[in-house]
């Protein structure tokens, strides 16, 4: 294994960690919520307020956090490689797969194994396992 | 102030992915790049919020009401069947096909990135096809499924 040194951050992927698990103790603690973003997104496509109205809250803090961010820091930098028609095709399966397994990288990733949740468990392993084919695929067998 | 909890969670988990690096694709595919030139942040941002997330949960799941005094809503669906393999089988691919899985490109989407509007309109567009194939499978008991579903994460 090449390990990419001057990529890695462990200081910063730390600390983003730990604002992420805030976050979810917060919904946790305070909504009664899991802090599964596919989850709260697909709600909301399901119109039945006032449970959209959380769901939309959450969302907006999201939305609005690199707004928030460059108050402070110089702003995030953000590389999107992909070319439209691939982002299209990945966004759509992304939508179908999280509904179908009930959850993300978010619901069942952080929450689920924070939960000790072993259908959580497998969900990670399964789309961990999918994305590392999925890129060595890509990158080095058809070098898309 | 229980939609300001719910918006304060959104905005630190979308700052914590800012922070962490991991609401840039590039990022992320450079976690799932095993063959390449490996880089292991994911993996840290993953133990840094399980870590905290491992201490609020144990304490949510031992309490009936929420600090809000609402009840306390956590997933109650524990079988393991094809429906989860099969789903987190495509999220996983999608995931490796751009780097975006749902938190991250709603942040890229407020930071302004048009690639960003295109994913997640196209991944609302794959939810909504699930909701319809979903309502065809099982109309008769098509109420009960979307409160269930409302209780999943």
């Amino acid at each position: 294994m090449n390990v990419d040194w001057a990529s890695f951050s462990p200081w910063p992927a730390l600390a983003g960690g730990v604002l992420i698990g805030l976050a979810a103790t917060l919904l946790a603690l305070a909504n009664g919520r899991v802090a599964g973003i596919s989850g709260i997104v697909g709600g909301l496509l399901r119109p039945s307020l006032p449970d959209a109205l959380w769901r939309a809250a959450f969302v907006a803090g999201l939305v609005v956090a690199p707004i928030a961010y460059v108050i402070l820091r110089p702003a995030p930098e953000i590389i999107i490689d992909a070319g439209y028609p691939t982002l299209i095709v990945a966004g759509f399966v992304v939508g179908i797969g999280t509904r179908y397994g009930a959850g993300c990288t978010s619901g069942h990733g952080v929450c689920g194994l924070s939960r000790l949740s072993p259908r959580s468990l497998v969900a990670t392993l399964v789309f961990m396992a999918a994305g590392f084919a999925t890129v060595f695929l890509t990158r080095h067998i058809f070098s898309l | 102030m229980y939609l300001f909890c719910a918006f304060l969670a959104g905005l630190v988990f979308g700052l914590g992915l800012i922070v962490s690096g991991m609401a840039s694709p590039a990022k992320v595919l450079g976690f799932l790049d095993l063959a390449g030139r490996w880089d292991p942040s994911l993996a840290l941002v993953m133990a840094g919020a399980i870590a905290v997330g491992a201490i609020g949960f144990a304490i949510a799941v031992r309490r009936p009401l929420t600090l809000l005094q609402t009840p306390m809503l956590m997933p109650t669906t524990r079988t393991i069947d094809r429906r989860l393999i099969v789903g987190s089988l495509l999220f996983g691919i999608g995931w490796g096909l751009a780097g975006f899985c749902p938190g991250p490109a709603l942040v890229a989407l407020g930071a302004g990135y048009l690639k960003a509007l295109m994913f997640v309109a196209a991944m609302i567009v794959g939810m909504l096809a699930f909701d319809r194939i979903e309502e065809r499978r099982i109309q008769p008991v098509a109420q009960a499924a979307s409160v269930r579903a409302g209780a999943m994460e």
